[in-house]
């Protein structure tokens, strides 16, 4: 009748789909995941093994740590049922309601997938262009495996730290309408911090506002706001993949490790719905290509050779209700005038936006010096391919 | 809990334990007031005995049977847990003890103790019985608390079904070992024409009778007898579950109907009848004090000339009679604000009223 538990978990395991394992090494050992996981699949790998009364003990450690951790509850009731009757599937719980045992299982599935395909060592999601110096962190999430990665800027080269369990809105991510509980794709940032006191228990340790609606979704018409990074309730340790109204959720536990390293107003929070990673070197080339294109129109708008600086422009922009005629013929009379124009650009960010439509979200602080205007602003602007080029679809400022 | 008559019979085979014996004579004759439901006075006689022979097993053996009968389940572990400290050898005490910490609802150690009793006896075919019993009950617990049932409810009701199972359905056909339902159904099943509520009521249970019948059914239950307990068993839960299905179709009703009440009071810019819609343990947004967020509330509903609220697509999920949550789209429109959103009001049942006990917006 045990082995019936094994064969169980083998279902589990051979439900996640096939991964290159480029992108994601098998690794006996997690990372510096949080505790509760580690142990819950240690739980899981001795069943593997058939040692259940091992399994059955790392259960009880992590109850005795998080007792309101359900899937851990879940796996404990199944491990003792296994010692009566044969069991039939992964939380056989007689009469239980099937959309909750249906929510545990898959977070059982994103947990054991976390924790046996690890990110392989020099991989780099293609997002993390280039990080200005004083983002100490990035974020990125990738939705599709209910996870969270954390990266330190090392220096200007993304260096993965940990990662997390997160769920994302009930109706899965790209998010298009307010109440539409999705998750949004796209780049945006910690805009402010909400302390626990000031929130209800629904939002645990805290919550941070993320900048959804940004102006490219502003473009495509998505709405909804109150998009959040936040923690869990007090009655339960975490919440299903699929859970929220377009949140993405953390334990508390790991918010709060995660809060340390947010900047507000700085700390960027990319959404994907399946990260692309990047071996370093390919990541490299990107990166300088990318900087080199920014490059070249800061220098055609030195040149004041307006056609070759407006030849960075796509036929779809749109700045504020600006659209690229009247763009052009401001930029023409502005250039007009002038005798010698230098552009200077400091603190540069560069992230490419997840989803179909290729595109990088520029950030940068533009010092802008000519013989008879100069000012220091922060821009941003996105860039989309078309075709073999790269142009602006939106400039303003940040 | 199985078996506790069971055990008494087994009892009488510890008079080959080798430990310190009473006369045959005495033992017979608490045997006999005990089996007539007489237990003061087999507790008395059981008493004198130990006076003399304090360390004698068959004689605490039955004290503790007698007080487990007389529902002294404090003293009777107390006379079980000395008795198996002092021939930790013996099966036995073990066995009574995980019975009757089970039907204190400590599975935890009732488990231990079965285990105990199984190192001690390792083909001891009532612990194990009793132990898959107990994984059964600890893995129902452990569910419960992953899928978030109510278990404060049906907790007092497998206690005192417990009891009762001990009294009155031991020596019956015994449960198979894989059963899963609530004890309390089992005794529904046994019982035959009874519900399972009626059966949790307690009628004098016929003792001496079903303990006649356990002195000839010792041992190991027959196939014959477990097949139509199983069947009753099946039978029985469906019915209950029907039954409980229609209470929370009800309750659920009325849950929505308070929250239409509460809209129809917001819309009717009646702030009285509004804030009456909402507990007194109340949960403010922010925290702040009830008279603030209520001042408030009175303020905004005051505001506008006009308001409608309307509720749509309400979904309850009712975590037991009194307590539920409620999600819905709240549209309102006001001379100044049109807001479309999803809410959720966690309620609470007082008095016979739904009130609301917290209240969310959005993600």
């Amino acid at each position: 009748m045990r082995q019936s538990l094994v064969t169980l978990l083998l279902l589990l395991t051979l439900a996640l789909p096939g991964t290159s394992s480029t992108v994601f090494a098998k690794s006996a050992k997690a990372g510096s995941g949080s505790s509760p996981e580690v142990l819950l699949n240690q739980a899981f790998e001795d069943i593997g093994r058939q040692r259940f009364d091992t399994a059955l003990g790392h259960i009880d450690e992590l109850l005795r740590m998080r007792p309101n951790f359900r899937l851990a509850q879940l796996v404990k009731g199944d491990l003792l049922l296994a010692r009566v009757r044969p069991l039939h599937t992964l939380g056989d719980a007689p009469n239980a309601p099937a959309d909750r045992i249906g929510d545990l299982r898959e977070e059982a599935l994103a947990r054991v997938r976390a924790y046996r395909e690890r990110p392989a060592a020099n991989q780099i999601p293609r997002y993390l262009l280039q990080m200005r110096p004083d983002q100490k962190h990035a974020l990125v999430v990738d939705t599709g495996r209910s996870r969270l990665y954390l990266f330190e800027n090392d220096g200007g080269r993304p260096r993965f730290v940990n990662d997390y369990y997160i769920s994302q809105g009930k109706r899965g991510s790209q998010k298009l309408r307010e109440g539409d509980q999705k998750t949004p794709i796209g780049v945006y940032h910690v805009t402010a911090s909400m302390p626990k006191r000031k929130l209800s228990d629904f939002y645990g340790a805290g919550a941070y506002p993320i900048s959804y609606p940004n102006e490219w979704d502003k473009r495509q018409g998505r709405n909804g706001h109150g998009i959040w990074l936040h923690g869990t309730p007090s009655d339960t340790f975490s919440r299903p993949p699929k859970a929220s109204d377009g949140c993405v959720v953390l334990s508390n536990q790991d918010l709060e490790a995660l809060a340390k390293s947010l900047q507000i107003g700085l700390t960027p929070v990319i959404i994907s719905e399946a990260v692309e990673w990047l071996p370093a070197a390919d990541w490299s080339t990107d990166r300088n290509r990318f900087l080199e294109m920014l490059n070249q129109w800061r220098a055609d708008w030195e040149s004041k050779d307006t056609n070759r600086y407006l030849a960075h422009y796509s036929k779809q922009f749109d700045s504020n209700g600006q659209d690229l005629a009247a763009w052009s013929r401001h930029k023409r009379q502005v250039n007009s005038g002038k005798t010698w124009i230098k552009v200077g650009l400091e603190n540069v960010s560069m992230f490419r936006s997840p989803g179909p439509q290729e595109m990088i979200v520029v950030g940068f602080d533009q010092n802008y010096r000519s013989n008879n205007l100069s000012n220091v602003m922060r821009k941003r602007q996105y860039w989309i391919r078309e075709g073999s080029n790269w142009r602006i679809v939106h400039e303003g400022g940040a | 809990m199985k078996s506790l008559l069971q055990l008494a019979a087994l009892a009488l085979g510890l008079a080959v334990a080798g430990a310190a014996l009473a006369q045959p004579d005495d033992l017979a004759e608490i045997n006999r007031l005990m089996k007539q439901g007489q237990h003061a006075q087999a507790l008395d006689r059981v008493n004198a005995l130990l006076a003399t022979k304090p360390r004698d097993a068959q004689g605490r053996f039955l004290k503790g049977l007698i007080l487990t009968e007389q529902n002294k389940i404090t003293e009777a572990i107390e006379v079980f847990t000395r008795l198996s400290q002092d021939y930790p050898e013996l099966p036995e005490p073990y066995n009574n003890l995980a019975v009757l910490y089970a039907a204190q609802g400590q599975y935890e150690k009732a488990r231990q103790s079965l285990e105990a009793s199984i190192r001690t006896h390792p083909s001891y075919a009532t612990a194990y019985e009793n132990l898959g019993d107990v994984y059964t009950k600890l893995a129902s617990q452990a569910y419960d608390k992953a899928l978030q049932f109510d278990t404060s409810n049906t907790a007092a009701q497998t206690k005192l079904s417990l009891i009762r199972d001990l009294l009155s359905t031991a020596g019956r056909a015994p449960r198979p070992g894989s059963r899963t339902e609530p004890p309390k159904v089992a005794l529904a099943g046994a019982d035959g024409s009874k519900s399972g509520v009626s059966a949790l009521k307690p009628s004098t249970p016929p003792a001496a009778q079903s303990r006649a019948a356990a002195v000839q059914r010792s041992g190991t239950p027959s196939a014959m007898e477990t097949k139509p307990a199983a069947g009753e068993a099946k039978a029985a839960p469906k019915a209950a579950e029907k039954q409980a299905e229609r209470a929370g179709k009800v309750a659920s009703d009325e849950v929505v109907s308070a929250v239409r009440d509460w809209a129809a009071a917001w819309a009717k810019k009646d702030a009285d009848a509004y804030l009456a819609h909402y507990a007194k343990d109340f949960k403010t947004p922010k925290g702040e004090p009830r008279g603030d967020w209520e001042a408030m509330r009175r303020q905004r509903i005051a505001a506008p000339k006009k308001i409608e609220v309307s509720v749509q697509s309400p979904k309850v999920s009712m975590s037991d009679d009194n307590n539920a949550s409620v999600t819905f789209r709240q549209s309102y429109r006001s001379d100044s604000l049109k807001a479309v959103s999803t809410k959720t009001l966690v309620m609470v049942r007082a008095n016979g009223k739904w009130l609301i006990r917290q209240e969310r917006v959005g993600s």
